[in-house]
Order: structure tokens, then sequence, then C-alpha cells
């Protein structure tokens, strides 16, 4: 970022680094949902539709995760990807691919746990249809899965929102190397380190943008669910 | 048909079901065979729906034997199942059926046709389309009923199927019930109203706090009841 | 098995697809000569520094220069001194770029550094509101004005993180035989956050500090923060610079590494560091003696 006075305005002007920041954050938490919506939305089906010892356990459990705080999983992956921690051999601490990983552990509860109320609150209502009709197993799970479409999609909108808006665990394990590792959330903390306020404002602004364009995709999509629904 | 095996007649032998303390059926004696309609009859908290749940093997009794055909368990694959409240995915009224043929493991490429074929048969062309929860409680109903054809059943066991609709949407659905019966699919039907009964079903049974009053071919019951309480019945008594 | 129906596109359809397409084009645009993902390709290095380095802006302006001369990419991970040491301890820096002179000789004493070499040198200021609650004020005695400060209890904020800046600060309260702890939660307020963040709070508290030069120049957000005290030569601040420990650390990009301190102990790498200027104002001043 250049030393410019006018650093609104430089946020107005489409500057290279400033696409390049907002091209890591999207490239970053997008990638995280991902990963995380690969994991968590099997695993909260699993929850939901399965009986085993301690599952009331397990969804207290997975709606206290959403909670997780950033920084604790930043550290704790920081420890665990150093050099000296047990993954160091993958090198992969400070780069892109560890804040995915970052984000995507602090994403996968918050859609598993989304995933699990949604589908189960399905399954309630179609378990009977399901027997008579005699779906098996594996159809039942494509079945809710496809019927609870746009519940899932706005889970995944809400993970994307708290990817995109956290700073702490980037900031660990990417270390907010400027043109490499720096997102939007970190850009905005160094700035106001610098004392750049009007600069971190600036930034803010447009992370504000990119979540005001999630939560109007959660719209649509919520619209299209009260199409099919009643 | 598919199967070759029938699982008529459906013999309930002192059948017994029990949730905690409360008894829902006590000791039921009765015979489900081929033919007309059986129509289930009583007032509300008789045990219609569970005797209709037992029968199609959603449930297994508490005491007492049940069988099909003379076998321990219910071949679901060859019975259809209407509830009361029928739940539609949230899907299009085509795709429904389309599921339930999946279901019914019926070949990709003819689903296409039979989709075409149900919705004309419950008199829903058209409508494949729309939104299946957006369409009318009548509308749903026969969707419902299309969606259990979808299986080619050999019995279809209906739940209240004209309860809470409007009277030109109960006499669509009890066309469509005469056109299921007219193909040769057994139809067992649980219902509050005595005039659909009267005009749908070969035999009747009426049942009353988990027991069974009476039962009989339709023709004599109505006319003829042989038991007090089954005249009661009829007659607009509440029994207790 | 799942039938898929015919969509009827409608407004929100489109809205959806463009929404969707423009995030994806955003994402998918290739980095202008940026497409490391993984350990960022074969030329790079990790430098571990320091808060002031970077919120000075010094590395904003000498790695491009560094990148164009070496073809190195330079990945400053920019943290507290105690912290980047402790960082290049765990093996995950190359280099150590700090300013704590004591800190960084044990650090070569253990065994995790090469050897470490002197670079540049600024000071540190003693910063405070103009107002002036302590009447330290263009003082040269930055002891005496720190005990003044602790004896008329002004608020005063440290960096409580181990940093460079944060260790002076310690050695000058030790100077004046005094343990500021005495004074925890009362005038001395320890916030555990680089430079930055204590001249953000300073300024609202109206409370003083001690400031790196390099910091302080390039700081937009002032307020009615000055300068109290200045030019006691306890105030000196030498920046040092090691290369991680080979022996130590297998993975570590030694070649590389020596090749980026060669360069800043150069004749040209100190020459660029004295021409960062910010108004006019040099920042940071060289000393490195090559060949040493």
């Amino acid at each position: 970022m250049s030393q410019d006075p006018s650093a609104l305005a430089l946020v107005l002007s489409a500057d290279p680094s400033l696409i390049a920041i907002v091209r890591l954050s999207l490239f970053v938490s997008l990638s995280a949902v991902l990963v995380a919506a690969l994991f968590g939305i099997p695993l909260g089906a699993l929850v939901a539709l399965s009986k085993f010892p301690g599952r009331q356990l397990a969804i207290v459990v997975l709606n206290a995760l959403m909670g997780l705080p950033p920084v604790i999983v930043g550290l704790a992956l920081y420890l665990l990807l150093s050099r000296s921690g047990l993954l160091g051999g993958l090198g992969i601490l400070f780069t892109p691919r560890a804040m995915i990983i970052a984000q995507a552990v602090l994403v996968t509860p918050i859609i598993a746990a989304l995933s699990r109320q949604t589908i189960e609150d399905l399954w309630l209502e179609y378990r009977d249809e399901f027997a008579a009709m005699q779906v098996g197993p594996l159809g039942r799970v494509n079945a809710l899965i496809w019927d609870a479409r746009f519940s899932l999609v706005t889970a995944l909108l809400a993970g994307f929102g708290r990817a995109a808006a956290e700073v702490g665990a980037v900031m660990i394990v990417g270390g907010n190397i400027d043109g490499f590792t720096r997102t939007m959330t970190t850009a905005i903390a160094l700035e106001t380190s610098k004392g750049d306020l009007p600069l971190a404002m600036g930034l803010g602004l447009v992370l504000i943008a990119v979540v005001l364009a999630i939560n109007a995709l959660a719209w649509i999509a919520r619209r299209q669910a009260e199409r099919f629904a009643e | 048909m598919r199967a070759t095996i029938s699982t008529l007649p459906i013999k309930f032998d002192r059948v017994v079901l029990a949730v905690g303390d409360i008894v829902i059926l006590d000791e039921v004696s009765l015979a489900i065979t081929a033919g007309m309609p059986t129509a289930l009859i009583g007032p509300n908290g008789a045990g219609k729906t569970s005797l209709l749940r037992l029968a199609m093997g959603l449930m297994a009794p508490s005491a007492g034997r049940l069988t099909w055909n003379g076998m321990p368990e219910a071949l679901c694959a060859r019975n259809a199942f209407v509830f009361q409240h029928p739940v539609m995915l949230r899907r299009t009224a085509a795709a429904n059926l389309a599921f339930a043929l999946a279901a019914a493991r019926v070949e990709r490429s003819r689903r296409r046709r039979r989709v075409d074929e149900l919705l004309a048969l419950v008199g829903l062309d058209g409508m494949g389309s729309r939104p299946a929860r957006r369409l009318s409680g009548g509308e749903q109903q026969r969707l419902a009923l299309a969606r259990a054809l979808a299986k080619d059943p050999e019995i279809l066991f209906l739940d209240e199927p004209t309860r809470s609709l409007d009277p030109a949407a109960a006499k669509a659905t009890e066309d469509v019930i005469r056109t299921v019966v007219a193909r040769g699919i057994k139809v067992v039907m649980a219902t509050h109203d005595l005039n659909c009964a009267k005009r749908l079903a070969g035999d009747v049974v009426l049942l009353h706090r988990g027991r069974i009053i009476e039962t009989g071919p339709a023709a004599t019951f109505f006319t003829a009841p042989r038991t007090a309480s089954a005249a009661a019945f009829l007659a607009g008594d509440l029994l207790l | 098995m799942l039938a898929f129906q015919a969509f009827k596109f409608r407004l929100s359809h489109v809205l959806l697809f463009l929404l969707v397409a423009v995030i994806a084009r955003i994402a998918a645009m290739p980095a202008q000569g940026q497409e490391k993902i993984d350990s960022g390709g074969d030329k790079s290095i990790v430098v571990a520094s320091t808060t002031s380095t970077e919120d000075s802006g010094l590395f904003g302006y000498l790695l491009p220069i560094v990148k164009a001369r070496t073809g190195i990419d330079v990945k400053v991970v920019a943290v507290g001194t105690g912290q980047a040491l402790d960082l290049a301890r765990r093996g995950d820096a190359d280099v150590v770029f700090v300013h704590a002179k004591p800190q960084e000789e044990q650090f070569v004493a253990e065994g995790f550094g090469v050897k470490r070499f002197d670079v540049m040198y600024n000071d540190f200021i003693l910063v405070g509101p103009d107002s002036d609650p302590a009447g330290v004020k263009g003082s040269t005695d930055v002891v005496a004005a720190l005990t003044t400060i602790k004896d008329k209890r002004a608020l005063f904020i440290s960096r409580g993180d181990r940093s460079g800046t944060h260790q002076a600060e310690l050695a000058l309260w030790k100077l004046a035989g005094i343990d500021p702890h005495a004074g925890r939660g009362d005038w001395y307020r320890e916030i555990g956050q680089g430079m930055g963040a204590a001249l953000n709070m300073a300024a609202p508290s109206g409370a003083y500090l001690l400031c790196d030069r390099g910091t302080w120049i390039s700081f937009k957000n002032r307020r009615d923060l000055v300068v109290e005290v200045e030019g006691d030569k306890r105030l000196f601040n030498q920046y040092g610079i090691i290369l991680a420990n080979p022996a130590r650390f297998p993975h570590v990009k030694k070649q590389l590494g020596q090749t980026f301190i060669d360069w800043m102990l150069s004749a040209e790498g100190q020459m660029t560091i004295a021409n960062y200027r910010i108004d006019g104002q040099q920042l940071f001043f060289p000393n490195a003696f090559s060949g040493q």
C-alpha cells in the first residue's frame, strides 16, 4: 500500500495491491467454505440421521464449537504447522494454504451444526413417507440434502461471513505477509496500527460490501426456499 | 405386477398395541382379504390409524401375531400408504412422483412417461411443474395418491383420504379411488366419513377404543348392524 | 436417482448467477506474478522482523528493490522482537531482523543463529500528550523523566510484549531503579500489543510511552501526541540481522538467506536504507561494517 495521503481514493481507485488483497481474502474464505462444506454437511447429516450413544452430547459440542475463538484456532494450528510442530514437514506455515485450513476448521462446525439442525428437522418431517416409500439410506440422505439445499446454502453463506470477517486465525498462521498472505482483515489491522485510519476504514467498507453481497445471496436463497416450501 | 408373491390375506391374531401404559389396540383379530375395499370406521381415537400402520408393517405389535399371507414379515415393496397429512418433498409435483418411482426402482427411461400417466390418473395433468407444496389441500391429497401408486402396489392403505377436503375435492379423490379399485388394487382405508364408506366399501370394520365392535360386508352392515353399539354409532350417537 | 426439474428463470436467478460469477471471477483472477499458493516458489525466504520496521513502511520501500537486485521474494512476518526470536527458535524463519541486542546475542549463543550483524540504528523517543501533565517536555534525560512520571503517577503505556521497544523500556526503568510493575493497573498500563496499537491508545488516554523513531515518523494518527524527551544517548536503538542456523534447522534456506543478509550489509543495501524517507525525514541510519 502506498503512503498516499488520499488513502480513501486509493480504495476507490481499484489499486492493484488492493485488488490482490480482496482477491486473496475471497480465495481463502471461499476455499475454506468449500472444504468445510465437504466435511461439514456429511457430518451434520450423519449426526442428524444416526442413533448412537452420546448423540445429544455430540450435538451440544457441535453447537458450542460454532463459537470457537478464531485466535485459538490460529494458535493451535500454528503450533501444529510450525517447523517444530507435528506437521512442520509440510512447510505450509505462513502460506494461504495454512489460512484456508485455519478458516476451514473455524467454519466446519458452523456448517455441520446448521446442516444437522436443518436435516434433522426435515428428517422428522419426511420420516414416515420415506418408510412408506421404502427409501434406502443413501436415497434418504440424498433426498434430505437436496430438499434442504436452500437452508444448506444459507449455512454456507453464514460460514463464509464468519471466515471473511475473522482476523485472529489468518493473522497467526498467515503472518500478514505483504503481497502474499495479507487479507482484508489483516490489512485493516495493519493500517490501524500504522495509524492510517482512513485507509483502514476504506478497506473496512470494501469488506462490508462483500459481507452485504453475501447477505444478498442468502436472501435470494431464502426466497427460493419459500417458493418450494409452503 | 412385478413381484409375484401376494401379501394378502393380512391376518391379525389377538394383536395388542400398547405405548407405555396406554393400550391403543386391545386383542384385535381380523383378516384383510383381497377384493373390494375394506373401510375401517369408528370414532376418533379408536385406533384406526394404528391398525393401518400395523397392517402396512410400519410398526410392530406389542403382543399377538400379524401375518401377511402366512409370512411373518410384510413385503413393503408390494404395498403403499397415504398418510392422513401427506408430506410433499420440497420440489415440483413431477419431481415428487419421480422420486417415488426411483424409490420403487423403476428404470430411469420409463420414469418420465410414468410421471405423466400418474398425473393424468389423479387428474393433475399439466401441474407437474408446480411446487408440490403450493398445491391446494385436495390437489396434494391426489398427488399423494399418485405417489403411492408409483409403486404399482398390491394394497393401498389410505388414512382418512377425504378428511378436510371440500366436497368437490372429496369427490375427485373418491373417483381416483374407484379407478384404483377397478385396476384390481386392494384398498384399505380408515375414514370418519360414513357416507364415503357407504359409497366405496366392500367390507366394513367398526373399531372403538382399540377393539373391534363389528365387521361384515358393507351392504348388510349399514342396513342391519348386528351389535347395539354399531347401531348406535350408525344412528349418530356418540360411543363412549 | 434424483429428478432435476427444469427451472423457470427469474430475476432472482439472474441476480444469483451474476453475484456468484463476479465472486468466482475475482477469486480466480491470476495474481500478477503471484501464482504461489504453496511455499512461495523457489526464491523466497521468511524473515521474522518487528512491528516497528513493518509499521514504519521500511519493507514496503526496501523489498521491491531487494527483489529486483537479488531476485529473492522476501516474506516478512512482522511480530514483536521476542515473538520473532521465538518464531525462529521454532525453525519457522530463515532470517531474523530485530532490535534487541542482548536477546539477539543470546539467540546466537544458544545455537539458533549463525552470527549477528549490526544493520542500522535510530533512536527511541519518549512521547506524550501536548499538555504534558508530568512536566517532562524538552528534557534530554530520559531516566529522570521516567522517574518524574512515576512520582507524579502520570499515565504510562507499555508495549508489554517482549518487543525490542519493550526491552529497551524495561532497561530504562531499571536504570532509574524503578519497578514499574508496582504501578500496574494504576498509572502503568501494559497492553501486550504493537507500537501502532500503543500509540492509538496513548492519544485518547493522554498517556506517555516509549516509541521508536521509525514508527513515530510514519504514524498517521498522532492526534495531540508530541515528542517529550529525545537525544539521550541511552535511547539508542540498534537493529541486528541474523541467519537461522542451518545446522539446527536443515530446511533453512541458507543461500538465499545469506544473500539477503549480504545485500543488506552491502554498500548498496545500506544506501537504500538511508534513502528511505518520509516527508524528507530519514528514519533509519545504516551502520553495518562490511566484512564483519
